[in-house]
């Protein structure tokens, strides 16, 4: 594990496509932010969260610099995945890896050098609370669905990477309780940044960075204004995600659902 | 001149290494780059129109790209030394996971896709062992979980070897490449070159050409399949 504490990452500002500086000072991110990261396709949001995945040094297309506790990082943090601080759950909602989750688990139980027992089932427990479809330890991982590929996944870093900083790029389109895994996320303390389109997922975060052109365009800090619309929004949520559930399971929609 | 030869089984992302190797490096030093293939092969002319540095190839054809490589090796040496490169890059056709072209006095570099299967590294063996450094690409298509995995089995094939992620089409990660790079030492004598590991046996009557199937046809080095041993049949 980190035998540096993780009090805060801080980005500093890189350069647009068109060579530009960036419209901020520096975004600083805590343990227990939520921070959500929209823009249309293409605007530069992969390579935002790749500069914080890999603590860029001004040495990535964007020339952002990341720091951690206010200095560049130790080089391990980059390269051993033990010491590794982020974990980014990415928009790949299939697994190649041919083995069945157990086997995949132990690997990497192993790999982080972890020897608590009981891993391996909470990993797998955490990961059936965020999915309607039950994850079987024995199941090879080729052959979960995405939405199961995903609640793994993000069980897995909480429990078996225990990394302080999340990136989930996108979760929203994967058939996941969404809701849960926030709710999960932050009563872990960890820090959040969510690449998203999904309104709740934007609305339930505390910032907003707005991206454009390869560049930061704006931190928007609602800090309470958008309550109204973050309760609308739950409340469509919740019909929308019964609506789905009766669809799938064969049943004609009937009653108006807008209460 | 320095040396760096890069090995990896097809569509590895091999010369997206390279030129994340020649668009860091190429603007203070001099790149010469050698492509060896078996029938067609592109990233001379490609690499030459991007950067506008020498590049070369040479087909094996029928014989092992490998062993082609080791033929030419002094040969292509001299020929970077020629156009006073600074860093000769070769780049080897990547084909029956069994080969591994490293040399004495040259950077080994497998490069691996993480997604290619979870026993890929355990089937190459010496391309994997006997290299300095892997290079993992495509680690943007895949999760965390799924790195420190792929990481684990590259790591029991050479438990010390350096492994470098990258999405080699960004160019991350490739900062520990480059600086690999730099701390290797230049050739001191191409006279003294030598292969790290033996190449696979070639020697058998179909390697020239004979089409029949079983060992009862051949001579030279041949196996059966229920004999854990190679024997020799002399013609």
């Amino acid at each position: 594990m980190n035998s540096e504490l993780i009090e805060e990452i801080t980005i500093l500002p890189g350069r647009n496509r068109q060579g530009n500086p960036e419209n901020f000072d520096k975004i600083t991110i805590k343990p227990g932010n939520t921070i959500s990261i929209v823009g249309p396709t293409g605007s530069g949001k992969s390579a935002f969260i790749n500069d914080i995945e890999i603590f860029a040094e001004n040495d990535t297309v964007t020339g952002r610099t990341v720091l951690v506790n206010g200095r560049c990082p130790p080089e391990e943090y980059v390269r051993d995945p033990a010491k590794k601080p982020v974990a980014l759950i990415t928009q790949n909602t299939k697994c190649l890896t041919d083995m069945e989750v157990s086997e995949f688990l132990e690997m990497h139980i192993r790999s982080r050098q972890i020897e608590t027992p009981g891993v391996l089932k909470k990993t797998i427990d955490l990961a059936n609370e965020f999915t309607g479809e039950k994850i079987l330890p024995d199941i090879k991982m080729t052959s979960l669905s995405g939405g199961q590929t995903r609640s793994l996944m993000i069980a897995d870093a909480i429990v078996i990477s225990n990394a302080p900083i999340l990136i989930l790029d996108e979760i929203e389109n994967a058939g996941i309780f969404k809701d849960k895994v926030i709710e999960m996320l932050k009563e872990y303390k960890k820090a959040l940044l969510f690449v998203t389109h999904d309104p709740l997922v934007a609305l339930m975060s505390d910032r907003r960075i707005v991206m454009k052109n390869g560049a930061v365009e704006a931190v928007l800090q609602p800090n309470g204004t958008e309550r109204e619309a973050l309760e609308k929004v739950v409340e469509l949520d919740s019909i929308l995600c019964r609506m789905r559930e009766e669809i799938r399971a064969g049943q004609l929609i009937r009653i108006p659902a807008l209460t | 001149m320095k040396l760096v030869i890069i090995a990896g089984p097809p569509s590895a992302g091999k010369t997206a290494v390279a030129r994340q190797i020649i668009r860091h490096r190429g603007g203070s030093e001099k790149i010469a780059f050698l492509k060896i293939d078996v029938t067609r092969a592109f990233e001379d002319k490609e690499l030459a129109d991007e950067f506008g540095i020498p590049t070369k190839k040479i087909y094996s054809g029928d014989l092992c790209p490998d062993h082609t490589g080791v033929m030419i090796m002094k040969d292509a040496i001299s020929w970077a030394e020629e156009e006073n490169a600074d860093l000769f890059i070769i780049e080897s056709a990547g084909l029956c996971l069994r080969c591994s072209p490293y040399t004495t006095q040259a950077l080994g570099i497998v490069v691996l896709s993480a997604v290619s299967g979870i026993n890929t590294p355990l089937k190459m063996g010496p391309m994997v062992a006997l290299s300095d450094i892997a290079v993992i690409t495509r680690i943007d298509l895949v999760s965390q979980a799924e790195k420190e995995v792929f990481r684990e089995r590259t790591r029991e094939v050479s438990p010390g070897l350096d492994i470098i992620e990258t999405n080699a089409l960004q160019g991350t990660g490739i900062r520990y490449l480059l600086r690999a790079i730099d701390e290797f030492p230049e050739i001191t004598d191409p006279e003294k070159i030598v292969l790290r590991g033996v190449p696979p046996l070639g020697v058998c009557t179909i390697c020239i050409g004979k089409k029949e199937i079983g060992w009862q046809k051949h001579f030279g080095v041949i196996r059966k399949l229920n004999d854990a041993d190679y024997m020799y049949r002399g013609d």
